[in-house]
């Protein structure tokens, strides 16, 4: 590949350009909620994420204090106060009375709303209302004012999602499933692999044709089965059907099909030479398997057992059928697509429970990713 | 939680340990029953010999009663519950079968399967491999490559939301902060709510798994790619091809083999994406497809278990030619080995 295809400054150039562009399209989507679970919720709202670091304009509505707060100075009745009251101090850039030119008047200079009222809003949010009568009415004047805050970046948004809307909890629950669920099907596959590359028994082809064709049977035929069946065997024990059991063992059946797959063809290429000399210094194959082979395959257990750690993660299906609903079942996943339902626009608690959901794959996947691109090359027959 | 915990580890200790267990013990009982060692010469190859008979079936015994209950199992019994009624107890004949095709929902599913298959697969596929090709020509290629790679580790619903975020819509006028619609907005276009757009919101779901599964193809034809000799891409620059002559007629032609694996593998994908209709759009605006439908009759109204058999029969069926294939090429590759 080394070979250059098209010398020409422009046309490298252009290749430069281009797999620029497709880096940004496939990064920019991920980069936008990590940055937005970082921003404080209110200008999450206000301006695209993409204007993080600038400062963020929203026009917003207030009340001026009620008549019964007047004071009378120099013949004239003042209400004077301060917009924001005690609370988060914006900067006001311009503010009006009416609802349709909300930013009339630049903030600091003194509006004249007739019969000798005046208003002035100062940037900090100071106001001053004068007016040669007497204010009445127990409502205050409405004001509308456009306000800048500068960038604030805040983890006040993963306090909220892992300790008070369940994510944390998830979080364990997912470990829960997952660790086990990867472990398991391990040395149940490498056992069944050894004897199918290098064992000779009748059925031997067979059983390969029956584990090849398993690899592509949709998950879809498998559900309302094991349903019954789980629902059967729940009844008949007298126990709850939906069991961190339950979701161990169907991971562990699901997972299997793919491990015996990849760890047959990876086991199968080992030398015969070892095999032999082994068996010949009278090694059975258990003895082989144990000494020579596992420690032989490594890499390809690694293999699998990143793909099953990432597929039983971020599963969502089999979570659904097999585990509650409830905070000591709901897996991360299934409490991501429950969070959209009820907490639809609340980008704030959406974009930072998605970041809590991706980062372990993410971290499995940067620190490992030679075994997982090996396993990706061995086993592209799988269909996911 | 505590408990939650401890017995996840206890768990992994039982299961891991039960394995050992079963594996050495059952390979201890054999070498009693049959010994081999300490009995005389002719005896101990007859036990020999019956050793190799048994010990095969203890290795793969555990492998293949698993994969009996969580798969054989169920393809039989689901194909028997395509033919019975709602609770899977009276036998209906092919009724399901003709609900199916008379429910326009299962109609509008079948159409969307199919534009789902016509465009993801060909999408992954030809994206792959232009940023293949293209990455192998730069100093940063690795890194691009991991980067556009990523998608691959994020689950379904977390891709959904990420997408979702994109495809964010806020009236008219409004600030907008999916940056899908701030980008129409900014050069003067009209926002627009992607994901309820009649026909089109399929494809702004299909984006998604486009974007998740590149990454999946690029690395596999990268590959490829890789193991093009060197001489056939040379003869054709001395003989003056260009580069877009090179890419077609030299090294797409030499990795038939490769694309047709990944084609066939997103598109068994395709056939079972069910998270981002879920989390996207639960079906609405006609964007359903079968493997959401199948989960939505599993539960709607107490579950219709007749009707989502059949309609994961379906799926099933569409799986079976590259199922097929498969298993042939496996034999061929594999031989007598």
């Amino acid at each position: 590949m080394a070979v250059a295809t098209g010398n020409s400054f422009a046309s490298r150039f252009g290749v430069h350009i281009a797999v620029f562009i497709f880096v940004a399209i496939w990064t920019i989507p991920t980069l936008g909620i990590l940055a937005s679970s970082l921003r404080d919720k209110d200008q999450i709202i206000a301006s695209g994420w993409w204007n993080s670091f600038s400062s963020s304009t929203q026009t917003e509505a207030g009340r001026l204090p009620a008549a019964s707060t007047q004071v009378e100075k120099d013949g004239k009745f003042v209400l004077q106060g301060n917009i924001f009251g005690d609370g988060a101090h914006r900067n006001i850039s311009a503010f009006g009375v009416k609802s349709a030119a909300p930013t009339q008047y630049p903030a600091g200079t003194s509006a004249d709303l007739g019969d000798g009222v005046t208003l002035q809003l100062n940037a900090d949010g100071s106001f001053v209302m004068a007016s040669p009568k007497a204010f009445e009415g127990d409502r205050g004047q409405r004001v509308y004012y456009a306000s800048s805050a500068p960038p604030k970046f805040t983890t006040d948004n993963y306090k909220t999602v892992l300790f008070s809307e369940g994510i944390g909890r998830s979080f364990m629950n997912s470990l829960t499933v997952t660790i086990p669920a990867t472990v398991i099907p391990i040395l149940i596959a490498a056992f069944a692999a050894y004897a199918l590359a290098w064992m000779r028994f009748p059925g031997r082809a067979l059983l390969i044709a029956v584990i090849i064709g398993l690899l592509v049977v949709p998950l879809q035929m498998s559900l309302i089965p094991l349903l019954k069946l789980y629902n059967g065997v729940g009844a008949f024990f007298g126990m709850p059907s939906k069991t961190y059991l339950g979701i161990w063992l169907a991971h562990t059946g699901f997972g299997l099909p793919f491990a015996i797959y990849l760890l047959r063809s990876y086991i199968a290429g080992l030398p015969r030479e070892i095999m032999e000399s082994a068996r010949i210094d009278g090694a059975s194959d258990f003895e082989i398997f144990v000494k020579i082979v596992l420690p032989l395959s490594f890499p390809v257990l690694a293999s699998f057992a990143i793909f099953q750690f990432l597929w039983v993660w971020n599963d969502l299906l089999v979570a659904m059928v097999f585990l509650g609903t409830e905070a000591d079942q709901i897996v991360l996943t299934a409490k991501l697509n429950a969070l959209l339902g009820s907490r639809g626009g609340d980008w704030e608690i959406l974009t930072t429970s998605a970041f809590v959901t991706i980062i372990v794959p993410l971290i499995v996947f940067f620190s490992l990713q030679r075994y997982f691109v090996r396993g990706l090359l061995a086993g592209s027959v799988k269909g996911g | 939680m505590a408990a939650q915990i401890f017995s996840a580890i206890f768990v992994i200790i039982v299961g891991v340990g039960g394995c050992v267990a079963y594996f050495w013990g059952a390979n201890k009982l054999v070498d009693l029953i049959f010994p081999s060692r300490g009995v005389a010469g002719a005896a101990a190859i007859d036990n020999l010999r019956r050793q190799g008979l048994v010990r095969p079936w203890l290795f793969v015994g555990p492998a293949m009663i698993i994969l009996t209950i969580y798969l054989i199992y169920p393809v039989v019994e689901t194909l028997r519950l395509s033919f019975l009624d709602r609770g899977g107890i009276n036998f209906v004949g092919f009724a399901n079968y003709e609900w199916a095709f008379g429910d326009r929902e299962f109609r509008n599913s079948i159409l969307n399967n199919i534009v789902w298959l016509a465009v993801v697969p060909a999408a992954c596929t030809f994206l792959g491999l232009i940023i293949a090709v293209l990455t192998d020509k730069i100093w940063w290629g690795t890194i691009a490559k991991s980067l556009i790679f990523l998608p691959l580790a994020i689950s379904f619903v977390g891709a959904s939301v990420i997408w979702k975020f994109i495809y964010e819509y806020r009236g008219e006028g409004q600030t907008q902060i999916g940056l899908l619609n701030a980008i129409i907005q900014h050069f003067g276009g009209q926002p627009q709510v992607w994901i309820s757009l009649p026909f089109w919101n399929n494809f702004f779901l299909m984006v998604i798994l486009i974007w998740i599964q590149t990454g999946f193809a690029m690395v596999i034809l990268s590959s490829a790619l890789r193991g093009i000799p060197e001489e056939t891409l040379e003869a054709a620059v001395i003989d003056g091809a260009n580069p877009f002559q090179i890419f077609w007629k030299i090294m797409v032609p030499q990795i038939w083999g490769t694309i047709a694996v990944v084609w066939t593998t997103i598109t068994i994908l395709v056939l079972k994406v069910f998270d981002i209709v879920l989390t996207m759009t639960n079906g609405q605006w006609n964007s359903q497809v079968l493997a959401n439908l199948m989960f939505d009759w599993m539960f709607r109204g107490g579950g219709d278990f007749g009707r989502g058999a059949t309609i994961a029969i379906i799926i099933m069926i569409a799986v079976i030619p590259i199922m097929v294939w498969n298993i042939r090429q496996a034999n061929k590759e594999t031989g007598g080995h």
